[in-house]
């Protein structure tokens, strides 16, 4: 990495379980060495809600079960240069994406949720109704994998990826080194 | 026997009359990928993933004899992408969720694709079937939704086992593996049988019930070596 000036750089959480954010975390104490070459805007990280300027990276964890996810991807394509996927969700839809295949009925969605909240064999939902309050965002009809509604520029695959994985795809992206993943080191778990 | 030379990738090989071009590579520790072929199990040449060029025509390596002077192209970047698309395409074709899957880890056809630089499998469309799982032998489960088609399960049962537990329906894109009798639990398929043994299903398929996970991350088949490296680990002995 060089003395160019900070690197800024932009994460979200999306169709994931936090795991990817979590294994940012595990770069441990790398994260000090990095934080002197980059800056946290809008993140979970930082709780900074909105784009204070462009970002340099943006980082997308989770692909998109609903209309917010949606927007808040084409955002990030919006304000920053380089877009990063990281782990098997925002890939490949990953976990949340096990409901494409069960979609095949005329109304799949309905289904869907009404075998998770009225009729499913284990629940206990005492007000017999598919959540409806107007603030949840929609869910659209598949989980659908990032690079399928905006240009991503590079993916690094795990569920969740290694935090070696993670701070050496920065780290060699920074420095403009990237040429992607050795076989040995691609994991898609 | 006579023994006779060709070449791989200009490197020359040495192959006994009656040998296939995978089986003298293998021997000279030259790993062709592959997928439906095993050792143990007559040729299928169904998945063509171990396609080369021989004498620049393609051909199956697993079936395709070795000759004297023969001269085989494997691992140029071509026949890799074509490699690699086949492999995309099995996963594009079924339902392949690593993270929550037995095999991962020692699956063939995972480390086929990191093998081949598959990391982003997002360039064909997912088909997304439906397809039950069969559950109900007591010690077997079959989850199809993780089918290759590679048919190993059903020589390794008809050859080896004697038994015929496993069959192709269907033609075309709907041919797939079906089990012969109404449901796993009507045939005599048992955990000992070669069919239902670890190593015949290089995928997540054929579950031995209650083993599942038995493997930690970092301990598995594949954590350690990349696929093939056994069979390059010769050629630097
Ligand atoms: S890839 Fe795995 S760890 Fe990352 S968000 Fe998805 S489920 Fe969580
Ligand atoms: S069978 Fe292999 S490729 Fe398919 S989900 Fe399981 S580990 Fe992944
Ligand atoms: S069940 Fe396994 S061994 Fe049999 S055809 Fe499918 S992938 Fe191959
Ligand atoms: S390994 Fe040769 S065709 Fe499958």
């Amino acid at each position: 990495m060089s003395e160019l000036p900070k690197a800024r750089v932009a994460t979200t959480s999306l169709a994931g379980c936090f795991g990817c954010h979590m294994a940012i975390l595990d770069m441990d104490e790398r994260l000090i060495d990095l934080m002197s070459h980059v800056e946290i805007d809008r993140s979970p990280l930082t709780d900074i809600k909105r784009f204070t300027r462009r970002c340099d990276i943006g980082i997308i964890e989770g692909g998109c079960c609903n209309e917010e996810n949606v927007h808040v991807l084409q955002d990030f394509r919006k304000n920053c240069d380089v877009l990063i996927g990281i782990g098997q969700c925002a890939i490949m839809g990953g976990l949340p994406a096990m409901r494409n295949a069960i979609m095949h009925s005329d109304e799949p969605l309905r289904e869907c949720l009404e075998e998770a909240y009225i009729t499913g064999r284990n629940i206990r939902n005492k007000t017999h109704n598919v959540p409806n309050d107007p603030a949840l965002p929609l869910l659209l009809d598949q989980v659908y994998p990032c690079s399928q509604v905006v240009k991503m520029d590079v993916q690094i695959p795990g569920c969740a990826p290694e935090g070696d994985l993670i701070y050496d795809t920065l780290a060699k992206l920074l420095a403009g080194r990237f040429r992607g993943f050795e076989p040995d080191r691609v994991r898609f778990d | 026997m006579s023994g006779f030379t060709f070449t791989i990738d200009g490197a020359e090989i040495s192959a006994e009359e009656g040998q296939t071009i995978m089986e003298a590579a293998d021997a000279a520790g030259v790993y062709i990928p592959r997928l439906c072929d095993h050792e143990g199990l007559r040729h299928q040449g169904g998945c063509r993933v171990c396609t080369v060029k021989a004498n620049g025509r393609s051909a199956s390596s697993c079936t395709e004899p070795a000759a004297p002077g023969l001269a085989v192209e494997s691992e140029t970047p071509h026949i890799n992408k074509l490699r690699r698309d086949l492999v995309e395409m099995l996963f594009h074709e079924g339902n392949h969720l690593c993270p929550i899957c037995e095999a991962s880890g020692n699956c063939e056809l995972q480390a086929m694709a990191y093998r081949l630089d598959m990391t982003e499998p997002t360039k064909f469309p997912y088909l997304e079937p439906c397809r039950a799982v069969d559950a109900s032998h007591p010690d077997i489960a079959l989850d199809t939704n993780r089918c290759i088609s590679c048919g190993r399960c059903i020589r390794a049962s008809q050859d080896v086992d004697g038994k015929g537990i496993f069959g192709y329906v269907g033609r075309g894109i709907h041919r797939h593996v079906a089990v012969n009798a109404p449901a796993l639990s009507d045939t005599d398929a048992t955990v000992a049988d070669f069919a239902i043994s670890p190593e015949v299903c290089p995928v997540g398929c054929i579950i031995r019930k209650r083993q599942g996970f038995e493997r930690p991350i970092g301990e598995r088949e594949f954590d350690k070596a990349v696929i093939g490296a056994e069979i390059e680990r010769k050629r630097d002995e």
